[in-house]
């Protein structure tokens, strides 16, 4: 990867949570590189690290029992992961903004969303307080809320889950954010919510420059949206490219299943494929590669059973961890 | 809203005339004949019958205008208790004579409770899973096994009589602050554990919530997140628990008046409750059953004022 143009850059990230049953391993050893003004889609079934990995480059994983243990997050020239609490919260919400999948609860209840979002404004923006209304007025108007002089001084359970995560838009970008974390912001609504919401992720990206971190399950999305694509699988990425030939040339194993359970146009009727067997859990994930169990290419694999391959290139600029993809390159 | 007030303010009037009625009852039923009691056992039938008409106890109890019970609520509606069995005082008087001593002991007590263990809260539950919380809560639970009586013998021998910080017993001579101080300070250390531990709950209740993650993902520091997003959520429980307790305030402290021998409303009703004066034990009872329903109407109303969406209707 080079290093011209990228805003952010995740280096060997192993964030642990040290719970009473033992260390649950969340994130292990992720690095990935987020471009400027570009979308990068962070993939991968429910509590496979994805969330973990983006709160923890907005250092807010519970600490205790979470904590990085490891790596560094290169941003704007910064490691993050160094800095003071006092530094961080300068960047929070400031230069990183971050969108959550609850649109419902993420508001506070019992403050209007004028208030909330004027709040950020003010934090990080030199501005007289009626100057942050307008800002505020301005920045509903922009995510598409209709009468935004009146929404303003509505409290949340007044407007439908939709509005609310325009709310939370309006919110992340009142600051011009280099880099908006979408934590799966549309899985809890519905289908043309979604498009709507996405759509206006797609326009504030255009007019502000930002990269876009997007966090999803939905494969759908990253085929439309993303530029490139991490895959993650149990706490680690095993594949990491552009959106294009992740799409038109899966890798790993996992990838290709993946895209195989995916409904497709002209999909004549039969039984979707599947992967068979479930997620491990972070407390037991299995020795070698944690995806061998399931694994239709290296289940009886010595090797897969007991050491676990590191994501490395193979054929230009496309990076997997998986025994067999020398193989692949080959092929 | 004005039309909720007063919808409430009318249910207000079938609860206290329940409460009227079961007193009533109670004290007839097991109260026994209080005539002995006020004239002696060497009183001849003639003074018993003087007693028996002074205090309307040769009337009906029920079913006519002028029955024991009839007078009894029109009494209470107008306040007037009627005298005390064992000194003939007006009972009124008594209350209005002790509420000063009572109040000067549980307001600031109160305050300092719901003051100190709120924010304590706020500091224990952001420190949650660490050290620090782990001791707050072995103290909090310490706090609360240990009875009340010894945190007042504890304070009174070795605060007061040892030590000479504070007097040991009322007198007349010393102003309010003088007495009442290590009262409230005893109160304040034995509430406190039990205080504290139940906000910490709620306020841990509320920090799992996510808009806690949004303000935190926002920039704001811990301090504001959990004095402005944090505490106006957990005012509720808040609520409910602190002013349900005003009515207590003014029913006094039992132990404590008891004790630093305060002349409260607590003393009084020890006293009463000792000397069998029923009168003011009813008179008591009254008031606190109107001070109750009148606060909770208040609770609903703050309910309504912290958070928008309740509404009341």
């Amino acid at each position: 990867m080079d290093d011209d143009g990228i805003l952010l850059s995740v280096k060997n990230l192993s964030t642990h949570f040290f719970t009473e049953d033992g260390i649950a391993k969340a994130v292990q050893d992720v690095s990935f590189s987020i471009k400027k003004s570009k979308t990068f889609a962070l993939v991968g079934e429910s509590g496979c690290g994805k969330s973990v990995t983006a709160l923890s480059i907005m250092r807010l994983v519970p600490e205790p029992p979470g904590k990085i243990v490891a790596g560094k997050i290169i941003f704007e020239g910064r490691d993050l992961s160094v800095l003071s609490e006092k530094q961080m919260r300068s960047v929070r919400g400031n230069k990183i903004a971050m969108i959550f999948q609850e649109p419902m609860t993420s508001l506070n209840p019992v403050y209007t969303v004028g208030n909330q979002i004027v709040e950020a404004i003010k934090l990080h923006q030199k501005k007289s307080t009626s100057q942050a209304w307008a800002d505020a007025v301005g920045m509903l108007r922009k995510v598409g809320i209709a009468d935004p002089e009146r929404r303003i001084n509505e409290y949340p359970h007044q407007l439908s889950g939709g509005m609310r995560q325009r709310v939370m838009l309006a919110m992340a970008v009142s600051c011009e954010p280099a880099l908006l974390i979408a934590d799966e912001p549309t899985t809890a609504l519905d289908v043309t919510i979604q498009a709507q919401i996405l759509d206006l992720l797609d326009e504030l990206q255009k007019q502000n420059g930002m990269s876009i971190l997007l966090i999803t399950h939905d494969l759908g999305i990253v085929a439309e949206r993303a530029d490139s694509v991490a895959v993650m699988y149990a706490s680690r990425i095993v594949e990491v490219a552009d959106s294009q030939s992740l799409f038109a040339e899966p890798l790993h194993p996992y990838t290709q299943g993946l895209l195989k359970s995916l409904p497709r146009l002209g999909f004549s009727g039969r039984r979707l494929q599947t992967i068979s067997g479930n997620v491990p859990e972070p407390l037991r994930f299995p020795a070698g590669c944690k995806f061998h169990p399931r694994c239709p290419v290296g289940c009886n694999d010595k090797r897969c059973q007991t050491v676990e391959p590191k994501l490395r290139n193979v054929k230009g600029g496309r990076y997997v961890a998986c025994w067999y993809a020398k193989e692949y390159e080959e092929k | 809203m004005t039309a909720y007030i007063i919808r409430r303010l009318l249910y207000t009037i079938p609860i206290v005339f329940g409460v009227l009625l079961i007193t009533f009852v109670l004290f007839n039923l097991v109260g026994g004949d209080v005539t002995d009691q006020i004239a002696g056992k060497a009183a001849s039938k003639e003074t018993r019958e003087e007693i028996r008409q002074e205090y309307g106890w040769d009337k009906p109890l029920f079913l006519s205008w002028d029955s024991q019970f009839f007078n009894y609520l029109k009494n209470a509606v107008t306040f007037d208790f009627g005298r005390s069995w064992e000194d003939r005082e007006l009972i009124i008087d008594k209350i209005k004579r002790g509420a000063g001593p009572s109040l000067s002991l549980t307001i600031p007590m109160f305050i300092g409770t719901v003051v100190i263990s709120i924010s304590l809260a706020l500091i224990v539950a952001f420190l949650r899973g660490t050290i620090i919380d782990a001791l707050a809560v072995l103290l909090c639970v310490a706090g609360m096994s240990i009875p009340f009586l010894s945190f007042i013998l504890f304070g009174q021998y070795f605060l007061a009589f040892k030590w000479g910080l504070f007097p040991v017993f009322f007198r007349p001579d010393l102003s309010p602050p003088q007495y009442v101080a290590l009262p409230v300070l005893i109160g304040i250390a034995a509430g406190l554990g039990g205080n504290l531990r139940f906000y910490r709950t709620v306020m841990l209740d509320e920090m799992r919530n996510d808009y806690v993650r949004t303000a935190f993902a926002k920039g704001l520091s811990t301090k504001r997140v959990l004095f402005k997003h944090v505490l106006k959520n957990s005012m509720i429980p808040i609520i409910t628990q602190v002013v349900l307790a005003i009515p207590f305030l003014f029913l006094g402290s039992l132990l404590l008046e008891r004790f630093f021998g305060i002349p409260g409303l607590g003393y009084l009703m020890i006293e009463a409750i000792g000397a069998r004066d029923f009168q003011v034990i009813n008179a008591m009872t009254y008031i606190g059953a109107i001070l109750f329903v009148i606060f909770n109407l208040i609770t609903d109303i703050c309910y309504c004022l912290v958070d928008p969406r309740i509404t009341l209707e």
